[in-house]
């Protein structure tokens, strides 16, 4: 049996969505505890704490990252972005108003970890195909939807990515 | 003028909140509730000998170890037999906590409180446990030789038996001119949400209240258990489903150990405990399903015609029974699908072995029926030579033969009596929409590349929307907000949306003014819960009746107002008018002050109901004798049986001729579910339905050992598909409706999973020549089987044939 090393503590800031949190926390605390628990942004999911679901995909330093695989202290002074950091319901990112588009979620469990994933992949490939949509998905389980609707999203995303770029004039639509 | 909504892609009305984060689930809430983690057993089956907790308490944030001896009362009895049913012979259920003995890996032992996860797994890890080791039975050929045990009293592990006939098969086989007789197998996978299991409870002792949060598909169910097991007036406990990260079944079997042990914990504690399952118990703590060996024998005539059908088949039900045999009866009646067996009998036989237990995981034994069936028409077919697809037609019931009535008893104990569908149309369109007729030169074309493909199919029915009961509540605020409530609960089917839909168009008002809510036992303490493909056929029904009723209230209320008749009256976008003459009209939100006369004025609108506003008739009461005040509505719905929805798939499927990997190159959906609420939502349904389905046929599996070990009790291991295994689903709709419900509405929950095992064995087969009847299927036992028949092959010839031409 391992020897408990309880008590021990340390303080750790991290900035997660723009704003910088310091907490004492155990040196073992899970980022993706630490974030829903400390820092109570509940959005981000924990699916299987193994690293092989995505559910709790956030952004480390702009990089999709699995915060059930990082300790909190692993994240100081490390800039973190979770699925609140993306829209808000009155103004949605444009990843999440593309899911919501293309029915692109059921029971919205494993969502915020592809949210987060494809914000990354659109950002680095703003006109994907389909196949590389697929691809770009395939390392996030989502036991409702059967991904289809999802990999349409991807496609949405990077398209009103484009139209939102897209400064309009006298008000015309782009 | 309002626009119809019923039948609309209306996008979701979840949505937003899920994809910003807004989402409750389980583990968002009770941030200060103290955590639970549980001791579970290592062993498959073994006689617990003692359990040293002493090392346990020491450990810093402990707040309580529990284990069976400090249970009391109902807590300490065995978890109830949820079903029971005349066949069940041996009904065995566990303890919330082991008491003597363990059945599977995973039962729990002990319950730690701790005041977070971490120390309560710290202090989890130093409790001891001490066994005395008993044989295992794991498998069903080890269950059925009946040499070890699972419970003692059951003897040859047979917890229910069950014999059902229609006709003389005896006979009908005797005078078949062909018969066949197929050994079929299908193994165990399970539903594995995203979500697992997880109980909050709030213990007020002030008010001796019970509030207890679940992630589970029936609130009402889960509430009525506790309150027997902790032995509180009904009154005293309310349960609420928070969102929920999917179900596909696991979360309708109630009250699980945890269920229990947490507000029982919460009370004698006085302080809110949390349990939040992970994903490790999720795989050996919570349930499975498919598990069978089938065996099929077949007479049918030179036609293909079937004359006698005689299934028998065994059931493997793990450690208890707490479900009963749902799983199994279900697989029993709905084995026949869309045809006329003539005469049919089937047997089955549900097995203790000490594995998970097994309740319903979508599609809850019609996905093994259905593989039975379909594996049966396309040994048919060979044997005579025919087309599959016509073979399936010449068996198929005929439209003017509905209702159809198969002569058996249905899992609700109602008839199984089929309500509509139309068979030969539903495959006329499978066969247009994948190229049924065009398939052999498409594979005259794959096989001049050296690539070996198959065309699949498979069809089901599917008894969807069983009773007893779902209720609606709509009620108008005198803002002209719509509160809706029913009571079964939701997992991502877009409940919120489609309930919205109905009540917006039966009450005439703008979906955005109509707000669901489900599963909550405050807002609609009578309700079943969310299986069976029941959420819209129900609670669907139930709101709009609802919903008729509040319209048939303001109607009322409106037509004394404007003085003209009930029948002259229209609602239009939250307006009450005089048909043809608009100007004379009255809003809803006003109908609703009116409906409800108040003596104290709390805002503006509320002083237009007060006494002194307004005229009345001095000789009658405010409310009259058969009114109640508001505008408000409740009714339930209760079908006298269920309603049967179909579909039809098929799948062209590549197996690579080295290294036999299978890949699905189209995957073909026909699917009747009646009157469609929701298009966009019934499509979503399907997907995931074909996924799930596609992971059962070619890559789920739980691999136990023969002590009884999960092997593969992650997600690591446990080969659940990502995007890059699951197809692109193309998808038709027939849409005959049920003339069962005032909606037609037939279920669509979980058809897409249903014949996905047999359309995928089905195109395996037809591509590589032999016959598939062991599933799910990988590369490494596709590998196998053709080796072991091409040295068939060599044995029957000497001289080995062209593997392709």
């Amino acid at each position: 049996m391992t020897d408990i090393d309880q008590g021990t503590t340390v303080d750790v800031t991290v900035t997660v969505n723009g704003i910088a949190h310091t907490r004492t926390v155990e040196p073992r605390r899970l980022l993706s505890d630490f974030i829903r628990h400390d820092l109570r942004l509940t959005g981000t999911h924990v699916g299987c704490e193994h690293g092989v679901c995505g559910a709790c995909t956030v952004l480390v330093d702009g990089k999709p990252m699995r915060s059930c695989l990082m300790f909190a202290v692993s994240a100081e002074d490390m800039e973190i972005t979770t699925v609140e950091g993306l829209g808000t319901q009155d103004a949605m990112g444009p990843v999440q108003q593309a899911f919501v588009e293309c029915h692109g979620l059921q029971c919205g469990f494993c969502t915020p970890g592809f949210v987060t994933t494809i914000t990354a992949f659109i950002e680095e490939n703003p006109d994907p195909t389909s196949e590389e949509a697929r691809e770009a998905i395939s390392g996030n389980l989502c036991r409702c939807t059967g991904y289809q609707n999802i990999c349409k999203a991807v496609l949405r995303a990077a398209e009103i990515n484009r139209e939102r770029a897209t400064p309009t004039e006298g008000g015309d639509p782009a | 003028m309002t626009t119809r909504q019923f039948g609309q892609p209306v996008l979701r009305r979840e949505d937003p909140r899920l994809v910003t984060g807004n989402g409750r689930y389980l583990d968002d809430l009770g941030h200060t509730a103290y955590e639970a983690a549980f001791v579970r057993s290592p062993h498959a089956h073994a006689r617990i000998t003692d359990i040293d907790v002493e090392g346990a308490l020491d450990v810093e944030g402990v707040v309580a170890i529990f284990t069976h001896e400090d249970l009391e009362g109902p807590a300490a009895d065995r978890l109830p037999l949820l079903i029971p049913h005349p066949s069940i012979e041996a009904g065995r259920t566990g303890h919330a906590l082991a008491k003597d003995d363990v059945n599977h890996v995973g039962e729990a032992i002990a319950m730690v409180v701790a005041t977070n996860r971490y120390v309560a797994e710290d202090a989890a890890q130093r409790i001891v446990v001490s066994y005395e080791f008993l044989p295992p039975v794991v498998g069903i050929e080890n269950a059925r030789d009946g040499a070890n045990l699972v419970h003692d009293d059951a003897p040859g592990n047979v917890a229910a038996h069950l014999l059902q006939e229609v006709g003389d098969v005896e006979s009908a086989l005797a005078a078949a001119p062909h018969t066949l007789t197929l050994d079929l197998d299908i193994e165990r996978s399970a539903c594995t949400p995203m979500e697992g299991r997880g109980v909050l409870a709030q213990w007020d002792s002030d008010e001796q209240r019970l509030r207890l949060h679940s992630s589970t598909q029936t609130s009402t169910g889960v509430r009525a258990a506790v309150a027997a097991k902790l032995q509180l007036p009904l009154s005293q406990v309310e349960c609420i489903a928070p969102d929920v990260g999917g179900g596909f079944g696991v979360k309708i079997m109630h009250p699980w150990p945890e269920e229990v042990l947490v507000p029982w914990a919460a009370r004698r504690l006085d302080h809110d405990v949390k349990w939040t399952e992970d994903r490790r118990e999720h795989f050996t703590a919570s349930a499975h399903e498919r598990g069978q060996v089938q065996q099929v024998t077949v007479g049918f005539d030179d036609d293909g015609r079937l004359l006698g059908l005689d299934v028998r088949f065994w059931h493997d039900n793990g450690a208890y029974l707490p479900y009963g045999v749902i799983v199994p009866i279900i697989t029993a009646t709905q084995l026949l699908g869309p045809y006329k067996p003539q005469n049919y009998r089937v047997e089955f036989w549900s097995l203790y072995t000490n594995t998970a237990i097994v309740t319903p995981y979508r599609g809850a034994g019609r996905p093994q029926g259905c593989f039975a069936m379909e594996r049966t028409m396309d040994a048919i077919a060979a044997e005579l030579g025919l087309d599959r697809a016509e073979v399936r037609s010449r068996n198929f019931i005929q439209p003017e033969e509905m209702p159809f009535d198969q002569g058996l008893m249905f899992q609700d104990g109602r008839p199984l009596k089929y309500d509509s569908g139309d068979f030969p149309a539903s495959l006329a369109k499978l066969k247009a929409l994948v190229g049924w007729d065009d398939f052999a030169a498409y594979r005259e074309e794959a096989e001049s590349q050296g690539r070996k493909v198959g065309l699949g199919i498979g069809c089901y029915v599917e008894g969807t929307g069983v009773g007893p009961y779902e209720g609606g509540h709509v009620h108008v605020e005198t803002s002209g907000r719509v509160n809706v409530a029913t009571g079964l609960t939701t997992q991502g089917q877009g409940h919120q949306t489609i309930l919205a839909q109905i009540v917006a168009d039966e009450l005439g008002v703008s979906i955005d003014d109509v707000h669901v809510t489900t599963g909550d036992t405050r807002r609609m303490p009578y309700a079943v819960g969310t299986f069976a493909s029941r959420g819209a056929v129900m609670s669907g029904n139930a709101v709009a009746l609802a919903a008729r009723a509040v319209r048939a209230k303001a109607l009322r209320i409106a037509a004394d107002a404007l003085e003209v008749a009930e029948e002259d009256l229209q609602i239009e976008d939250g307006t009450i008018s005089v048909k043809g003459a608009p100007h004379a009209s009255i809003a809803l939100s006003t109908v609703a002050v009116m409906s409800n006369p108040l003596r104290y004025a709390f805002d503006e609108s509320a002083k237009a109901a007060t006494q002194f506003a307004g005229t009345f008739d001095p000789d009658k009461p405010p409310v009259a004798d058969d009114e109640e005040p508001g505008l408000e509505g409740k009714d339930f719905y209760s079908p006298t049986q269920a309603t049967f929805a179909n579909g039809m798939h098929a799948a062209i499927v590549e197996t690579d001729p080295v290294t036999a990997e299978i890949k699905i190159l189209r995957y073909c959906v026909i699917h009747d579910c009646g009157t469609v609420v929701n298009p966009m939502i019934v499509e979503g349904q399907v997907h995931g339905g074909v996924a799930q389905g596609v992971g059962g046929a070619l890559y789920e599996r739980m691999a136990y050992d023969e002590t009884g070990q999960l092997l593969n009790a992650s997600f690591m291991d446990f080969l659940m598909p990502y995007a890059s295994e699951i197809p692109h689903i193309e998808t038709d709709h027939l849409e005959t409706p049920s003339p069962l419900n005032p909606l037609g509405i037939k279920g669509a929950g979980e058809a897409g999973t249903i014949p996905v095992t047999a359309v995928i064995a089905s195109a395996i087969e037809d591509a590589e020549g032999f016959p598939i009847r062991s599933m799910p299927i990988s590369p490494h036992e596709l590998w196998d089987l053709r080796r072991a028949h091409a040295h068939a092959l060599e044995t029957v010839s000497p001289t080995p044939t062209e593997e392709s031409a």
